[in-house]
């Protein structure tokens, strides 16, 4: 943990630099309670974001399928074995692999259609460009209920049903609109006198995208990508309908169809939760110095 | 494709120049932007097959009584052909006013239009204070963000997995409710409970998001407004109230906006925490959920109508929202 920290530290001390005189001026009325207010504050908020999660790895170590009620019983006999069980005797493997899939390929498609897309929209006023982003906003409202029969109809036509690809199509659907939302804010802080150099340079509208522009809007694209993922990586409805075969079950299917199938040995239920959790936290530290200026810079711009 | 495109390119710089009106001219307006539309195109055809598609096709359903004994499946080796029939409007008809409309739909509703408005609040006055705090020169400023971004970075159905844990009967919070001689409330079987259960776990894993984007809207505001008003007397309300929340308009606005609809349909918390347990603690989205496919036999078609009303709830909110941000001069960021 303390080595992210120490990286993160530098890009937003540098995203900063014209703000420092203000801080420090207001230090000089703030008083030191209210610096320790604050700390306080967060500290607080900081046990409540952290409790839930490290509440459940406790529990997962303790060996006995009714631990859970007698927390403080199982201090003295924490385990792994939990873990080994779930590792050697459950098809968590076959699960990962398939969330790995639908995930992986959900963000790497999401992400580059996303990203034409949203460059579309920033640099080209076309017509229909106000339409084309209401219609964006809309296909954020559509509830489940509404697409999930007709989606399996058509995907069945398709013979997409128990099918990577055919749930990798349907996330997109689901992700696709925020990021290219997202992505077209971005892009509307990346100057357009960049564009122009490249095209002066003699390098194709392309070529301009994908060497200036895309190299450029990383911390939007890593934002982007960081919503597609834990979207794809945590979906549930969808995945629990479309993937019949229980060796093609996501994870967020795999951790329901256990539940019923060990029915009460809630701490092997822990243990594969906390396995999950695990590639996603991984894959958000690697983007998440990369949040704060991402997100927000479109809409800050308006 | 190339060449084209490097045609497209020689007039783009005009393209920004505030554009003329477009009505009349939308045949030049195609010969003249048909590189945006190549770009947006993936999109559109992945949007229009798997969106648009399936939603005139749940649109038609919802004019008939398809449920799961009467539309096309294959048993075996058998295919049985579909056999519902159209009946109008019907369903729309049988939900808002049929016999016991009001405990199928209208409690849902209400408790829907609460439990959006409850969590939205939270969410956003949380966030806007934490994103404040975060937001002053503070030693492990960083490390205090890493954290409380947690419940975003890990998947809603394992923290919501961990949360049912800590709310069962007998589970650390009603321990420690105990050791406070405080009162231990079923959390996960009286109605009441249900509610504030789910709308506190759906707040805090909401928090985060609108933590950030806010965070990112703060660090936006030009320092020197900051200043002015200081050297004017302001106090830190008075910063707050004519510096701050304005400069926060926008991104409010559109996170607002966001939050709204993302919590209005959110399936997740609320399916994951009760299943199928707390039938008067279900919100719109996981009610259609359940009538389609959590029963039998599945009842497609009242299903896809929910949905549909749900989409036409959000459309008209979203029109009188944006029409009201147009009054007070405001833009979403669209």
């Amino acid at each position: 943990m303390s080595t992210t920290t120490a990286e993160t530290s530098a890009p937003v001390a540098e995203q900063r630099p014209a703000r420092a005189p203000r801080p420090a001026r207001r230090r000089g009325e703030n008083s030191r309670a209210g610096a320790l207010a604050s700390h306080g504050v967060l500290i607080v908020a900081s046990l409540i974001a952290l409790f839930p999660i490290a509440w459940l790895v406790y529990l997962s170590l303790g060996p006995d399928k009714d631990d859970y009620l007698h927390p403080g019983g199982i201090w003295n006999k924490m385990t792994f074995a939990n873990y080994s069980f779930v590792l050697q005797h459950t098809e968590f493997f076959n699960w990962l692999k398939s969330s790995l899939i639908v995930t992986l390929g959900t963000t790497a498609v999401g992400v580059l259609i996303a990203a034409t897309t949203g460059y579309a929209v920033s640099r080209m006023r076309f017509p229909g460009y106000k339409k084309f982003m209401w219609v964006l906003l809309v296909t954020q409202m559509f509830p489940v209920a509404v697409l999930m029969v007709p989606m399996y109809q058509i995907l069945s036509d398709l013979q997409l049903i128990d099918n990577y690809l055919g749930l990798i199509l349907v996330y997109c659907t689901t992700v696709i609109p925020y990021s290219a939302w997202l992505l077209k804010g971005y892009f509307d802080t990346i100057p357009f006198e960049i564009d122009e150099a490249g095209r002066v340079d003699g390098l194709t509208p392309f070529g301009t995208f994908f060497r200036l522009v895309l190299p450029l809007a990383k911390p939007g694209l890593a934002v982007a990508a960081f919503y597609n993922f834990l979207t794809a990586f945590s979906e549930v409805a969808f995945a629990s309908t479309f993937m019949l075969s229980d060796d093609k079950y996501t994870l967020a299917v795999g951790l329901q169809s256990f539940v019923s199938e060990h029915d009460a040995q809630r701490n092997l239920m822990a243990a594969t939760a906390v396995l999950i959790a695990i590639p996603a936290a991984g894959f958000f530290y690697l983007v998440q110095k990369n949040l704060v200026t991402g997100l927000t810079a479109g809409g800050t711009k308006g | 494709m190339t060449v084209a495109i490097d045609r497209a390119t020689g007039k783009r710089r005009g393209d920004r120049e505030p554009g003329p009106g477009l009505s009349g001219r939308l045949k030049r307006g195609y010969h003249k932007h048909w590189y945006a539309y190549v770009m947006i195109a993936p999109v559109a055809v992945v949007l229009g097959v798997l969106v648009l598609y399936p939603l005139v096709y749940g649109l038609y359903l919802t004019l008939t009584d398809a449920n799961s004994l009467n539309t096309a499946r294959t048993i075996g080796v058998n295919h049985i052909d579909a056999t519902y029939r159209f009946i109008g409007l019907d369903n729309y008809a049988d939900i808002l006013w049929g016999p016991t409309a009001y405990d199928r739909f209208w409690s849902h509703f209400i408790w829907t239009i609460a439990w959006t408005a409850a969590c939205v609040a939270l969410h956003y006055g949380i966030g806007l204070g934490l994103a404040l705090l975060l937001d002053q020169k503070l030693r492990g400023r960083t490390l205090y963000r890493l954290i409380l971004v947690l419940p975003w970075a890990v998947p809603t159905f394992v923290t919501v997995f961990g949360w049912r844990f800590m709310l069962a009967d007998g589970g650390v919070i009603n321990s420690a409710l105990d050791a406070l001689h405080l009162p231990s409330p079923l959390w996960l079987e009286d109605t009441f409970w249900q509610r504030f259960a789910a709308i506190m776990v759906n707040t805090w894993c909401g928090v985060p998001f609108m933590m950030i984007s806010l965070l990112g809207g703060l660090q936006a505001i030009d320092a020197s407004l900051y200043e002015a008003a200081e050297m004017d007397g302001a106090s830190a309300w008075q910063r707050f109230r004519y510096v701050t929340l304005p400069g926060l308009r926008s991104v409010s606005s559109t996170v607002v906006l966001l939050g709204i609809i993302w919590t209005f349909n959110q399936f997740a918390v609320i399916f994951l925490l009760f299943g199928n347990t707390a039938p008067d603690a279900q919100i719109l989205v996981t009610w259609a959920y359940y009538l389609g496919f959590g029963q039998q036999p599945r009842d497609f078609a009242q299903s896809a109508a929910y949905g549909i009303l749900l989409l036409a709830i959000l459309i008209v909110f979203t029109s009188f929202y944006r029409r009201w941000l147009n009054r007070n001069e405001q833009q979403l960021a669209i």
